[in-house]
């Protein structure tokens, strides 16, 4: 289990000040001109052996992405952009941080503004999170107040500007091009890749996105040294991670902790167990809404960061844990996330817009058994033709539950198609 | 120059091309829906997935730019399941209607479903339904058949200039519209239901009328206005259905203005179809011996110099040489084709052509337009200054009043005495032009048709010298007609021989008794009052105001009924295909006046379209070639003089009405009533 010393949100429950005071007692903006003092390729440098990788669920290593950026500025300016979007069903990390440690993230964006070349950047807020939002304005008015932002942010002479903009209730603007559509105040769907923001982004400039988290804990990694994170967790998996642990257990709540630490530790230490014990598990989703779920057999002993949830055909997401006891109707949950999808897909591209809506439909009347045994496979083959066809990752995210629940879940699928059809055969030989 | 294999092909094309365009230049076809080579990329239908080595996931070809060795499959097991599969998506929610679909057998849809579909659907559930839009008198709507690929919206917002389509609400309730339920306030909306590759936006006024197959398609010229737009004329019997846009990227793209495409039903009515001769006061029908005889009967006495002609704004080259041959025979130098009375100097061809061509805008970086408003003379030229200004560094000043003219512009001022001050140099324009590479400028009829228009055009042509709008390669001096016949009347030399009467002296000569007979080429955009007694001949194919004055009226063929010449504005001489015959006892315009000269005992030297021809070539070596631009020198006209501090009369007030056949036309009348009577919006329930 991390050590309090090792963890990063010293705050992550609200127990303390949140205000600049409160931070600057914890260690925020403590020789943060020192860090810019050793220069941008520097601090891109030791991000890149700090090893985190994104925190927003494709877990893309943070330093490589700010690398992507041009070296030099060009008559267009750089940009940053936080995605603080957080609309991911089970997740609710980036909310706390808002809430709670939101120096962190402003002092991040400075460092990460500095090392990308960049004087502005924007930070994209839920627009349903508007105490956060509230409480973040704040933070940034006290940053602008003490000099630590502005045109000689921390006195190191760099000019940083930090904007706040709040979202209107999509999904999908999520999704870090439709974010960038939305910011600039089109319809937010997601444009098309290639070329990437680093090359042509927040209008048409260099720009970098990436989730709060993956900029909260910067600060921290680049003074407390890149090898003290990178020692934390697994190879390839460093690091700290907040995890959100909700659904059947005694006691959810928001947890720091090693990536890489047992999924049943994490269940059991944290959040006081599953209700009615460990044998009363039914299934897991690790990672938020996207990911497919696990059952409990591979719950035992799965570790909870990337490449062990890759390994057993899910992902870690927003490490959004999701538990689900033997109560639960497993397939109302996955029909309930697949309306989700529905309702979210942008309608830009055929497959997800049409796809999204068929897996559904399908989905409802799975629930009550309302199909044919070889609609299993027709909706499985449904799920295989939208992932990976799509513009954005929306469709994968539509179409991996709907698989995790074939995959592990299919005699429960078969069952209740057959108690169905049995039953209408009673009521007609009645 | 990046190398790539597609299918197995070695490609080699220029960077920044896409997968698509380098697979169609080797001739792998790729389908598609979204994709269209002149609107911006999408990227949504999916459709042209391909499978391309090292790449996890397949690629969409239309937005994926090559890569250096990339290696495409088109054809692999993995590229045609994303296919299938993108297909059966499409399907899903598609309705089945398509015995009832205008769009069958020329749909995108059902043609790519038998190339890449399944042959069976999965799909159990409720197919989506959404609600019809209202669009207006030309564009018919069935949002249950769309697939959402927005070439529409992309056409009205990037070529058009109107952005008022867009789509509404998200997944699989987006939908398709106006936002307000209303027209398209563009003159180019027509081009969406082309664009439409399903049944989802079809044409109004051809609704239900014929299918694909069952028409004949002629490749013609259009003449509504003076751009020379290359059509497609379907027919289907003795009627033309519909009027489609040909590809010349050099005139049109692939747009067609709606007037050109629409008001082809108005081909069926007020039509002309026997001969008539006024007896008592009355018209009369009457043989084609006793029209003629009526004629030779008043002419024969007449002198040459009290006869005249005036030829119309849609007249063929060819009549308008063969009335000019018959007319000199009889000893008679009253002509003119300019109908308006335009102060166009027909001895320097480039005082009148729209010289830097209609693609010669895209290498333009200034213009000026006095007097025109090309919106609504020339929708599709004006689609092209459009696509200049889009690209950035294009500086546009206008001397009168437009109102939008889809991009932006300098208001230079309402008045034509601007044009001095920028010819002396004394504007802030003018600055701008000569600053300019490619520096132009566009005359329009409103300001040619003026008293002191002479003075207008010297100083147009001052400007094009002080500016530096004539260098080498490349001249800025251009004229926009609105008359289809215009240019091509001017080189015929259909205007006052020595001594003889311009429209003006022709009309006064009239009034006043100097002009015993008068012969109407179709003409009938003047004041038939001012005709006074004079014997008037009226030959043409609609019953419009030249016939309603015509002592003898003699049935002619409109553009769709015969092989004519016609010169567009920029001088590129085009010819036009016989789609049908003309209705009843009415014949091509040439030969009735090659058959009245053999009556009038004045036989003109031409048997047949090919002698008439070569005849035409011989008098005007522009006429030899065909489909091409030939540059013409630049010379001296225009004179001298103030120029008075009053607005300009444009010529085109109501786009949809502008000549005998859109004044015939029930499409273009309700056009007018919902666009140019300014009466689309509905009343609500509070008015009044």
């Amino acid at each position: 289990m991390l050590s309090d010393k090792d963890r990063i949100f010293a705050n992550l429950y609200g127990r303390h000040d949140w205000r600049l005071a409160g931070a600057r007692a914890r260690g925020d903006w403590d020789g943060t001109k020192e860090i810019m003092a050793m220069g941008p390729d520097w601090i891109v440098d030791e991000m890149k052996k700090s090893g985190l990788r994104g925190r927003g669920g494709a877990g893309f290593p943070t330093g490589l992405k700010w690398s992507f950026m041009p070296r030099t500025e060009s008559d267009r300016p750089h940009y940053l952009v936080v995605n603080a979007d957080e609309g991911e069903p089970g997740t609710c990390k980036d909310r706390d941080m808002l809430r709670y440690d939101p120096h962190k993230l402003i002092e991040g964006c400075l460092i990460a503004c500095f090392a990308m070349k960049a004087h502005a950047c924007y930070i994209y807020i839920r627009g349903e999170f508007y105490n956060e939002a509230s409480n973040l304005q704040i933070a940034i008015d006290e940053a602008y107040a003490a000099g630590l932002i502005g045109d000689n942010a921390c006195g190191s002479g760099w000019k940083f500007d930090c904007y706040l903009h709040r979202g209107a209730g999509a999904y999908i603007c999520g999704e870090e091009t439709a974010l960038i559509e939305s910011l600039e105040g089109k319809k937010g769907q997601p444009r098309l890749k290639p070329p990437f923001p680093a090359g042509v982004g927040l209008y048409g400039c260099p720009t970098t996105v990436n989730n709060v988290e993956s900029i909260a804990v910067a600060p921290t990694i680049l003074r407390r040294g890149a090898s003290w994170f990178a020692g934390i967790g697994r190879p390839n998996n460093t690091g700290t991670k907040v995890f959100c642990i909700s659904g059947h257990v005694n006691k959810p709540c928001n947890v720091e902790d090693a990536m890489g630490i047992p999924l049943k530790e994490l269940i059991e230490k944290h959040a006081g167990g599953v209700r009615g014990g460990w044998d009363n598990l039914l299934a897991i989703i690790p990672g938020g809404a996207s990911v497919p779920l696990l059952p409990k057999s591979i719950c035992d002993t799965v570790l909870m960061d990337f490449d062990s949830l890759r390994d057993v055909k899910s992902g870690l997401g927003t490490a959004a844990v999701m538990v689900m006891d033997k109560s639960s109707d497993v397939v109302a949950c996955i029909a309930r996330l697949s309306a989700f999808y529905k309702h979210e897909s942008c309608g830009q591209c055929t497959p997800c817009r049409e796809g999204t809506g068929w897996m559904s439909r399908v989905m409802n009347r799975m629930v009550r058994g309302e199909a044919t045994l070889p609609e299993i496979d027709t909706l499985e083959q449904v799920t295989y033709q939208v992932e990976g066809h799509t513009i954005c990752a929306l469709g994968d995210a539509a179409a991996w539950p709907i698989q995790g629940l074939i995959r592990h879940f299919r005699p429960e699928l078969e069952r209740r198609i057959r108690a169905y059809r049995d039953a209408k055969v009673r009521a007609q030989a009645a | 120059m990046p190398k790539l294999t597609i299918d197995g092909i070695a490609v080699d094309v220029a960077p920044n091309t896409t997968i698509l365009q380098a697979a169609e230049s080797v001739g792998v076809e790729i389908p598609r829906f979204c994709y269209h080579d002149r609107l911006s990329i999408a990227g949504n239908c999916r459709m042209c997935l391909v499978d391309v080595e090292k790449s996890p996931k397949p690629v969409a070809s239309c937005a994926m730019p090559v890569g250096e060795g990339m290696v495409v499959h088109t054809k692999s097991p993995r590229a045609d399941k994303a296919r299938a599969g993108v297909m059966e998506f499409l399907l899903i929610n598609h309705p089945l209607d398509c015995p009832i679909c205008d769009q069958g057998g020329e749909c995108d849809l059902q043609d790519q479903a038998m190339a890449y579909g399944f042959d069976r659907g999965r799909f159990q559930e409720n197919k989506r339904a959404v609600r019809d839009k209202e669009m207006g008198p030309l564009v018919a709507t069935s949002m249950n058949r769309c697939i959402h690929c927005t070439r529409c919206v992309r056409f009205a917002t990037e070529v058009a200039g109107v952005p008022e389509l867009g789509a509404t609400g998200r997944g699989e309730d987006m939908e398709i519209t106006t936002y307000l339920e209303k027209a398209l306030s563009s003159e180019l909306s027509g081009n969406v239901v082309d664009l439409c590759p399903v049944g989802a936006l079809t044409s109004k006024p051809y609704a239900f009328t014929t299918r694909p197959w069952e028409l004949r398609k002629t490749e013609s010229i259009d003449v509504m206005d003076a751009v020379g737009t290359n059509i497609r004329v379907d027919a289907r019997g003795r009627e033309v259905m519909r009027i489609l846009p040909r590809i010349n990227e050099d005139v049109n793209e692939e747009w067609l203005a709606d007037k050109s495409r629409h008001a082809c039903d108005g081909l069926r009515y007020q039509r002309l179809d026997k001969p008539y001769v006024r007896v008592m006061g009355k018209l009369q029908t009457a043989t084609w011996q006793e029209a003629f005889d009526a004629i030779a009967g008043r002419l024969l006495g007449t002198p040459g110099n009290k006869v005249a002609a005036l030829a119309g704004d849609l007249t063929d080259v060819e009549s308008m040489f063969a009335l000019k041959e018959l007319l000199v025979t009889l000893g008679s130098h009253n002509l003119d084709c300019r109908q308006d009375g335009a102060a166009i100097d027909p001895t320097v061809r480039a005082s009148y052509l729209f010289n830097s061509t209609i693609a010669g805008i895209e290498h333009a970086d200034a213009l000026l337009i006095i007097g025109a408003n090309p919106r609504k003379e020339a929708p599709i030229l004006n689609a092209r200054i459009r696509k200049r200004f889009l690209r950035g560094g294009f500086k546009v000043g206008v001397i009168g009043e437009v109102g939008d003219l889809t991009y932006k512009y300098e208001s230079l001022g309402g008045t034509a005495e601007v044009l001095s001050a920028i010819a002396d140099g004394r504007h802030p324009f003018a600055d701008v032009l000569k600053a300019a590479k490619a520096p132009m400028l566009i005359l329009g009829m409103a300001a040619l048709t003026r008293a002191e228009s002479a003075a207008i055009l010297g100083a147009a042509r001052r400007v094009a010298d002080t500016c530096g709008l004539v260098k080498d390669g490349w001249n800025g001096f251009n004229v926009l007609h609105t008359a289809a016949a215009r240019v091509g009347g001017l080189d015929v030399g259909f205007v006052p021989g020595p001594g003889g009467k311009d429209t003006r002296g022709i009309l006064d000569g009239a009034a006043g008794g100097e002009i015993d007979v008068v012969f109407l080429l179709g003409a009938d955009e003047i004041d038939t009052a001012r005709l006074g007694k004079a014997f008037v001949v009226y030959q043409g194919h609609h019953g419009d105001r030249g016939a309603h004055r015509a002592d003898v009226i003699l049935p002619g063929a409109a553009y769709t009924e015969k092989d004519g010449t016609y010169v567009n504005t920029e001088g590129r001489v085009q010819r036009a295909n016989r789609a049908v015959f003309p209705p009843g006892e009415a014949r091509e315009d040439w030969t009735i006046i090659r058959a009245l000269s053999e009556v009038l005992g004045k036989t003109l030297p031409f048997d047949n379209l090919a002698q008439l021809r070569k005849r035409l070539a011989a008098a005007n070596p522009v006429f030899a070639t065909t489909d091409a631009i030939t540059p013409a020198a630049w010379g001296a006209f225009g004179g001298n003089g103030a120029i008075a501090t009053t607005g300009f009369d444009y010529p085109v007030v109501n786009y949809y009405m502008t000549d005998a056949i859109s004044r015939a036309s029930r499409t273009m009348a309700q056009c007018s009533e919902s666009f140019a009577s300014g009466a689309a919006s509905r009343k609500t329930g509070t008015h009044g």
